[in-house]
């Protein structure tokens, strides 16, 4: 079976920078798989490339099991390749449900649909309903997005990234910046992702990693430094040199 | 063919005195002023007024050409461009659209709508013949004065502490206030700075550019031109779009006049096309 | 904030019905709308003596409209629209000093070939800053403006095209003096245009526009082709300016260089400033204040009118321009509660853009 999303011998360089070094890497169908590595470890960039935003230098990418290496960015959120970002990217002044509803229409073909009032078609409406409800947004739909508490606003961001129907979602440190008071209700919906979904977590917080992972993948210096279960990576010594050591500094 | 390109020359580092300071507002604080050429003008109309009623000889005229568009400059720095820097560029445009029809009007209305006539020194006027090269005088007197002030603007950018806080606020104003550099006041300073060299090069060009009440839209587009073409990251870039522009908007109406302005526009597309971030401009 | 799941969901279908409400609602029209258009159409029978000017600002109005949609709503800045009503008003001109008199037959052609024109300068804007789009803008503009001057045997050159002359609109209405058919034709024409563009915005693709200009990086990320939709929106309302031009080629029957000239691009921007951008009453309620404003200041100081024009613009934008025009929004219906009433700017383009 086609892994969700594969990588063969990924590389990218700036100048004379090897930002990222050589990265082959399997996320597996269904898989929570969380990407950690140092500040500089090349995430960044990983995560540019693997949606579009940057090409390779060399390299191949795969989405279930066809090459995407040459889509633009919005063809492989077609394909079924969605992110969220660090720092929040939402449109400021539209409402969540606009917010949603653009995502769900463009999905379903309406972006070209210069004629028809949005929400004019059942399908689009009863799936904006089951994504509010899914990320708790359902009270807010009407509020202007940069009127939302930060919690809710990092709701919305996986919220988008979902209304795309992605097969594979990259999650790019979704509880950065949230409070405590709001922490629990945004972990609560990550952990509640159907499984169909094939998740890569790109994550510096190590209890988020833990709860939420089955696999982990250790980026350093823009090449891949290890691989494995949870259990696994948690004591290897190496890593904990590389990484756990210099996050338990920070 | 030489004295187009001298003609060509002298043009072009008149621009660049002209437009550097748009430069540096664009590069230093990311602002669209299309009020630039207001100050030039501004200078234009100085060393008109004062030798034209009241005697000053041309080159006494040109200190005051320059401190009186920079201290406006930085007037209007301090009180109204102030509350725009983090304001879109619509707006940005909108303002700046706003001070050129008001400085239009006032003009107009001041000093009437026609050319001003500035009677140059006895001195400056003619050609004279160098290794057979027909060289104006004027030009001459233009090409030495921009030259100085080129090589100052470098040396001060480049040798000066007070060089050496701008260019750390051109690269990143953010970082330039954490290490302690004023950025208001280098922004008032080189705003103040700007302006007076366009309202310089304003009076140096009245001669050869003419200088009536629209001055300021009838140039907009070269400024604009200098800056984009030539980038802000430093100041040779737009130094070398100046004499470019200069030299090919001079060869291109003395070869092919019916084409007019049709080469310098169609040029400027294409270079923005290629390169958005401008000809010269360091790859980021 | 806590959500309360039993309310939720215990009558998903009374959610769904209320959210298609509340989307759907967007696309009625309001009482405030309704009135505007009665209003309008009523000036045909109530100001006779006005319609000159009336027709002028049905154009102007059309013009700022088709602004809007690039600025307002797909964010583009433009310091050259001109470029597109210049050369629509020259189309329609041409083809009318050629023989083709049908007004309306013009129009689609005028319009057809502006927004070829649109279509083909749409790629210039794609790409850069702000700052080069409005160079490039502007460099487009400046271009059709020296090559209009230059061919002087096709557009007359700095004399203006003369000799146009119109057919009745459908055959029936022949122009008069008093400008009465020109108005009717202009109103109407710049009202279907409307609908289709009020029409539009409400759309997917309406939607899919004010998400790029809110946020492009973010609009990519949910599989919008951002430049497709650029081009398409761009392609449109050059094809709207055309039309404006052309309506104000065949109801003057004049077109002088001063089509293609920079202060019209700016002055439509100040038009669409004084009435707000992004909602598209902005440029028709624009253009009634621009024009009054301008008569009331060519009267008062018929040379230096142009003063006030720049001392409005600075005093807006310095005042805050949405400010001043939330009010007017307000009664344009979309789901904008804001019960807060804070000013709701546009986000401000990031300081660096590289």
């Amino acid at each position: 079976m086609a892994a969700a999303l594969e990588t063969r011998g990924l590389m990218k360089r700036f100048g004379g920078l090897v930002a990222t070094d050589n990265v082959t890497f399997r996320l597996e169908q269904g898989a929570r798989h969380a990407l950690i590595g140092p500040n500089g470890a090349g995430k960044t960039t990983l995560i540019n490339l693997l949606t579009g935003v940057l090409k390779p230098t060399s390299g191949q990418i795969l989405l279930q099991g066809e090459d995407i290496t040459g889509l633009r960015p919005e063809r492989r959120v077609q394909r079924g390749l969605a992110r969220t970002f660090q720092i929040n990217q939402l449109f400021p002044a539209m409402t969540p449900l606009e917010t949603i509803g653009l995502a769900v229409s463009e999905r379903l073909g309406g972006g070209r649909d210069w004629w028809r009032v949005t929400g004019s078609r059942r399908e689009i409406v009863d799936e904006i309903v089951e994504i509010a409800q899914r990320f708790r947004l359902a009270d807010v739909l009407d509020e202007r997005t940069s009127n939302l508490a930060y919690g809710k606003q990092r709701l919305l961001e996986i919220a988008v990234a979902f209304a795309c129907r992605p097969r594979v979602l990259l999650l790019d440190e979704p509880a950065a910046g949230v409070p405590e008071a709001e922490r629990h209700e945004l972990l609560a919906t990550v952990a509640a992702l159907p499984r169909d979904v094939s998740v890569l977590l790109i994550e510096h917080d190590m209890d988020l990693v833990f709860s939420f992972a089955d696999r982990i993948s250790v980026l350093v210096n823009g090449a891949l430094f290890t691989e494995g279960s949870v259990e696994e990576v948690s004591a290897d010594p190496r890593v904990r040199a590389v990484y756990l050591g210099e996050s338990v500094d920070e | 063919m030489l004295t187009i390109l001298f003609d060509g020359i002298a043009y072009g580092m008149l621009l660049f005195v002209l437009a550097c300071g748009l430069a540096v507002t664009l590069g230093l604080m990311n602002f669209v002023n299309l009020a630039h050429g207001a100050f030039a003008m501004a200078g234009g109309y100085v060393t008109a007024v004062l030798m034209n009623r009241y005697g000053v000889p041309f080159l006494a005229t040109l200190p005051l050409a320059f401190i009186v568009p920079a201290i406006v400059g930085l007037l209007l720095e301090r009180t109204l461009y102030r509350p725009l820097y983090g304001r879109s560029h619509l707006d940005q445009v909108l303002f700046s659209i706003g001070l050129v029809f008001m400085a239009v009007a006032a003009v107009d209305y001041a000093m009437g709508s026609q050319q001003q006539l500035i009677q140059l020194p006895a001195w400056l006027q003619g050609r004279v013949d160098v290794l057979g090269i027909q060289v104006g005088l004027y030009r001459s007197f233009i090409i030495v004065i921009c030259g100085v002030l080129v090589v100052a603007l470098q040396l001060i950018l480049s040798r000066t502490r007070f060089g050496s806080r701008l260019r750390a606020a051109v690269d990143d104003p953010r970082v330039a206030r954490g290490l302690g550099i004023n950025v208001s006041m280098i922004f008032a300073t080189t705003f103040a700075v700007g302006s007076g060299l366009a309202g310089l090069g304003g009076a140096l060009g009245a001669e050869i550019l003419g200088l009536d009440p629209t001055f300021p839209l009838k140039f907009m587009i070269y400024f604009l031109i200098v800056v984009t073409v030539g980038g802000t990251s430093s100041i040779t870039g737009p130094f070398l779009a100046s004499l470019i522009l200069g030299i090919a908007d001079v060869a291109g109406k003395y070869y092919v006049p019916s084409l007019g302005a049709f080469v310098i526009y169609t040029l400027m597309i294409v270079v923005l096309i290629l390169r958005p971030q401008g000809l010269f401009a360091r790859a980021r | 904030m806590h959500a309360d799941p039993t309310a939720e969901t215990a009558t998903p279908s009374s959610t769904a019905d209320a959210v298609r409400r509340r989307l759907v609602r967007k696309g009625r029209w309001s009482v405030a709308e309704i009135a505007f258009w009665l209003v309008a159409a009523a000036t045909l029978v109530f100001l006779p003596e006005r319609h000159l000017i009336l027709n002028e600002i049905a154009i102007i109005g059309l013009f700022a409209l088709s602004l809007d949609l690039i600025l307002g709503y797909a964010g583009i800045v433009s310091l050259g629209h001109a470029a597109f009503f210049g050369f629509g008003a020259y189309a329609a001109g041409i083809l009318a000093k050629h023989g083709l008199a049908d007004p309306l037959l013009g129009l689609a052609v005028a319009s057809l070939a502006t927004a070829l024109l649109g279509f083909a300068t749409s790629f210039l804007v794609l790409r850069g800053t702000d700052l080069t789009k409005l160079m490039v803008t502007l460099g487009v503009a400046l271009l059709l403006g020296e090559i209009a001057n230059q061919a002087s045997w096709l557009t007359g050159g700095a004399d203006g095209l003369q000799g146009i002359s119109m057919g009745p609109v459908l055959g029936l209405f022949e122009f008069d003096i008093f400008g009465t058919t020109a108005y009717a034709y202009s109103l109407a024409v710049t009202f279907v245009l409307f609908v289709i563009a009020r029409r539009i915005v409400v759309s997917p693709f309406g939607l899919s526009l004010r998400s790029i200009r809110d946020n492009p990086l973010r609009a990519r990320a949910v599989g919008i082709p951002v430049n497709r939709r650029l081009v398409a929106v761009y392609t449109l309302a050059a094809a709207y300016a055309g039309v404006a031009g052309a309506l104000l080629a065949q109801t003057t029957q004049f077109v002088s260089l001063d089509v293609l000239a920079f202060h019209r691009s700016a002055d439509i921007m100040l038009v669409l400033v004084i009435g707000g951008a992004g909602y598209l009453y902005g440029g028709l309620l624009g253009a009634i204040g621009f024009k009054i404003l301008q008569d009331i200041l060519s009267a008062w100081t018929p040379q230096y009118w142009q003063f006030w024009i720049g001392l409005i613009l600075v005093v807006l934008v310095l005042a805050g321009r949405e400010r001043l025009t939330d009010r007017v929004k307000a009664l344009w219906p979309r789901s904008r509660p804001s019960p807060d009433g804070k000013a709701q700017a546009l986000p401000v383009t990031p300081a660096r853009e590289v």
